[in-house]
């Protein structure tokens, strides 16, 4: 029975022997919220189902019932009374609102990370997917995650508008140039999951497509082990750091020609227009592309622009070196 | 139109003078400032068009037979599909009803010797013309390959075909809408004759009217939109991509702002159509007149607020998404609304099932399915799975499609023989729609089925375990495609051939079936005084039942 319903892998070749068990009816559902939007889903379907054959009987049944018997037919006057025109504009509206909470309850779920969820970074580009992971292991059209551990998704571009989508979680989010969306779950069933590109992005679009590997917390962590070594991100973004001696001005002990970066992520930085902007990933990105935009109150404009040095990746790990900076900060204050 | 030219002696013997035989000689049609004959500008022009947008079509199905693609190369199939889109909804869907039927019926139907602005009506057509060329210099050029939402920065700084000339011509287009709209508003203002109060319109005009209130209103925004993004494409100023200083949601919400309603263009012509088909039919009064009138308005206005439901998944803010998924279940009462005084009016009807009105059910069935599949995605969660996937794809094709060109094919049967003063083989016609009902559940119905199970919208490629909805749908379509060439075939013949149709051939109500067919150029013999609501059909004194 099990071929019946899952299409993973290795799906529905083994229902092969007849056409109805070729057709697969529902994708593996593989994410904490997937069970509830199923639900959802199946709900609207009966309303759905209910009102096509309501409509479907009566037209049939009145098709039948009132046929033109002789040519000069004439049928009696119908009133419309408003008690019938009152009910059927008054109940659809009902069974909306239910949908409307419901679905909304569930939305605003899948939209607040928990705080505690591990942070996997994503960027899209014509044709394919980059990720890579806070301890350092790069993926290109895959990604590994552990089951029951929320995961988040911190996403950007390089191109064009790209879509996230793991029909197994029932999630998607569209990747944009120029900003940052964010997306995330916790898978609920080891397995393969289909991952996808949703928003049409050129000649490969198809193709760029790739895979979910959910896993054991114990298979994760040797997975992470195994492959080449490599350095966490928020190492990889202190080189850069270094690199182009950011440090220079950003003197950790606030007393350089820059703000310290020291414990800024997550909090509200003063502007010099006077106004507060708490310092998330978007900030950090227009404050290395667009310096002049966001200038910090109490220091000089002389930021230069890094626009066209850094990659989308590179930018990423200097975000992410920026919030280990808090969080060192965090540990030293305990 | 060579074929109207050529035939135009042989009309009905019944008739002396009509439009149709009034003048002769090419000229006579480029030039004619008849509301009638302008209408049947547009049916040739937008009949090309339909074949066109059709012929993508059908190459898209057949490439979608075989996982790896059966038929062409990526970027092939991206043109088709972007060809397929946007020839179909800017120069076939939009124009459809209102440029064909909605020309010949509204002076007609109101009694009026022609629509306010006669010249204004015929540059319409010829700047429509004018549109059409540009977007078919842009196909044989090379095509495009931005789907018929043309998304930044992808259409604007990536893409390498001929955007530019396709969106000039969806520009040029627009200004036809937007004038056949302004001239339809004032002829419903204006021209209606004495006693043709509001409440006696047929429904079809109020349908018009608030169609054209969406043509004036909505147009300009989506012109504007489109010049933006031929002037980031060309002069390279950063409006919509973040590489030069863009932002490419404004694109999506004044895209949106637009398309959304242009749905209701699409579909609100229709639902007119169904009303007067529905009480021809069963020789009934609509049910519920004023609320079918009402919906119409109320549909038109609240489209404008909905837009966003079409962002759920860009990042837009949650607070946003509450907002614009409430709208959109607000926009889907007004259409049940209708449906269910649809079904009543059956009700004690005297009910007879003439070509026409198996389009009109099958309207109503198939409405009733794409309208309900449309709360999936209203609703936030479930849209957010099914964005962006073949059930996107089911849904506003049941719209589209199941709705709006089962409308336009029941209107076109239905005044066919006001149009051409002749009959159609009537037991051919019932064929078709039968043909077409069932092709085009085939081809959609298990797109809803790949939707939920994943499958992305504008793939050419897919993974194998899709194949066997796929093939279906693909077998579905060639159905469909039959089921529309047999029209063609016998309109062609009853053109030449086809009986006298006499004045009122169906014995409906509506001023447009008391005077001749095919009706004279200046309309009505006489002038015209209104004494009684729409829809009056005699009825049975069985007060007692």
């Amino acid at each position: 029975m099990m071929g019946l319903f899952q299409f993973g892998l290795t799906g529905t070749k083994a229902a092969a022997s007849s056409l109805a068990l070729m057709i697969p009816m529902q994708p593996p559902a593989a994410s904490t919220i997937a069970g509830e939007i199923d639900q959802l889903y199946y709900l609207l379907t009966g309303i759905t189902l209910f009102f096509t054959v309501l409509i479907f009987s009566i037209i049939f049944y009145f098709m039948v019932k009132y046929r033109r018997r002789s040519k000069d037919e004439k049928p009696p006057d119908v009133h419309s009374p408003l008690v019938l025109e009152l009910a059927w504009t008054v109940i659809p509206s009902l069974i909306c609102v239910v949908i409307f909470v419901w679905s909304s309850i569930l939305y605003i779920r899948s939209t607040h990370p928990p705080a505690a969820a591990t942070e996997i970074f994503v960027v899209g580009k014509q044709w394919m997917w980059h990720l890579q992971h806070p301890e350092g292991p790069r993926e290109i059209n895959e990604l590994h995650i552990p089951v029951g551990v929320p995961v988040k998704l911190t996403m950007t571009s390089q191109d064009v508008i790209h879509g996230f989508y793991v029909p197994a979680f029932r999630l998607k989010k569209d990747v944009l140039p120029g900003r940052y969306t964010s997306l995330w779950f916790e898978a609920s069933e080891a397995g393969t999951y289909h991952l996808f590109c949703t928003e049409f992005c050129g000649t490969n679009h198809a193709e760029m497509i790739g895979w979910v590997y959910v896993m054991s917390p114990e298979d994760y962590a040797v997975w992470l082990s195994g492959g080449e070594k490599s350095e966490p991100m928020a190492q990889q973004g202190e080189q850069i750091f270094n690199h182009y001696t950011c440090g220079y001005c950003h003197v950790a002990d606030g007393t350089g020609r820059g703000p310290s970066l020291v414990g800024v992520f997550g909090k509200p930085e003063k502007l010099s227009s006077g106004e507060s902007k708490v310092v998330d990933e978007d900030l950090i990105r227009q404050a290395l592309l667009q310096p002049n935009s966001v200038p910090v109150a109490g220091y000089a404009p002389i930021m230069p622009t890094f626009q066209g040095q850094l990659t989308e990746e590179q930018i990423l790990q200097l975000i992410a070196y920026v919030k280990s900076l808090g969080v060192q900060e965090r540990a030293s204050a305990r | 139109m060579s074929t109207a030219i050529a035939d135009i002696h042989e009309s009905p013997a019944e008739s002396s003078v009509n439009y149709l035989n009034a003048s002769h000689g090419i000229k006579s049609w480029l030039l004619t400032l008849d509301h009638k004959r302008i209408g049947l500008l547009y049916l040739g022009t937008i009949t090309t068009m339909f074949l066109i947008g059709g012929v993508a079509a059908v190459l898209m199905r057949l490439n979608l037979i075989e996982p790896q693609g059966a038929l062409v190369e990526p970027d092939t199939y991206n043109k088709l599909f972007s060809i397929h889109g946007i020839i179909m909804v800017f120069f076939f869907l939009v124009p459809s009803i209102p440029a064909t039927l909605g020309n010949f019926l509204i002076p007609l139907m109101i009694g009026a010797r022609d629509v306010a602005f006669p010249r204004l009506n015929l540059m319409s057509w010829y700047i429509f013309v004018t549109g059409c060329f540009f977007a078919l210099y842009a196909v044989a050029a090379g095509g495009v390959d931005t789907g018929w939402t043309f998304y930044p920065p992808f259409s604007s700084s990536y893409s390498h075909t001929h955007v530019v000339a396709m969106a000039l011509g969806i520009f040029i287009a627009g200004f036809s809408s937007i004038l056949t709209g302004l001239n339809f508003i004032v002829t419903i203002h204006k021209m209606r004759a004495p006693g043709m109060t509001w409440f006696r319109l047929p429904l079809f005009i109020w349908a018009m009217y608030a169609t054209s209130l969406i043509f004036v209103l909505g147009t300009p925004v989506i012109a504007v939109t489109i010049l933006l993004l031929a002037a980031e494409r060309l002069l390279h100023v950063g409006i919509f991509d973040p590489a030069i200083g863009g932002d490419p949601l404004l694109f999506q919400h004044l895209f949106w702002f637009y398309s959304h309603p242009a749905v209701y263009i699409m579909i609100l012509p229709g639902m007119g159509i169904i009303s007067e088909l529905i009480t021809a039919f069963s020789r009934k009064k609509i049910f519920g007149y004023s609320f079918v009138a009402f919906s119409s308005l109320a549909i038109a206005i609240i489209s404008f607020v909905v837009w966003g439901h079409h962002m759920f998944v860009t990042g837009q803010s949650v607070y946003a998404g509450l907002v614009f998924s409430v709208l959109s279940f607000v926009v889907a009462i007004p259409s049940a609304v209708k449906v269910f005084n649809w079904t009543a009016t059956l009700y004690k009807g005297s009910i007879s099932y003439e070509a026409p009105m198996l389009y009109a059910l099958g309207f109503i069935g198939l409405f009733t399915l794409g309208g309900l599949t449309g709360l999936f995605l209203a609703s936030l969660a479930t849209d957010v799975h099914l964005n962006g996937t073949y059930f996107i794809v089911a849904h506003f094709h049941y719209i589209m499609v199941g709705g709006a060109i089962m409308a336009y094919m029941g209107g076109l049967h239905y005044w066919w023989p006001k149009i051409t003063g002749r009959m159609y083989p009537d037991l051919w016609a019932r064929f078709a729609a039968l043909v077409i009902f069932v092709g085009f559940n085939l081809t959609f119905f298990p797109q809803f089925v790949l939707g939920y199970l994943g499958m992305p919208r504008r793939y050419g490629v897919y993974p194998e375990e899709f194949q066997v909805l796929n093939v279906l749908s693909s077998a579905g379509a060639s159905i469909l495609a039959i089921g529309y060439v047999i029209p063609l075939v016998y309109f062609f013949w009853s053109w030449n051939y086809g009986p006298p149709a006499g004045p009122n051939p169906w014995g409906a109500t509506g001023l447009e079936w008391t005077t001749a067919s095919p009706p004279p150029t200046e309309n009505f013999e006489h002038s015209v005084i209104v004494t009684e609501d729409a829809y009056n059909y005699p009825t049975a004194d069985v007060t007692s039942e």
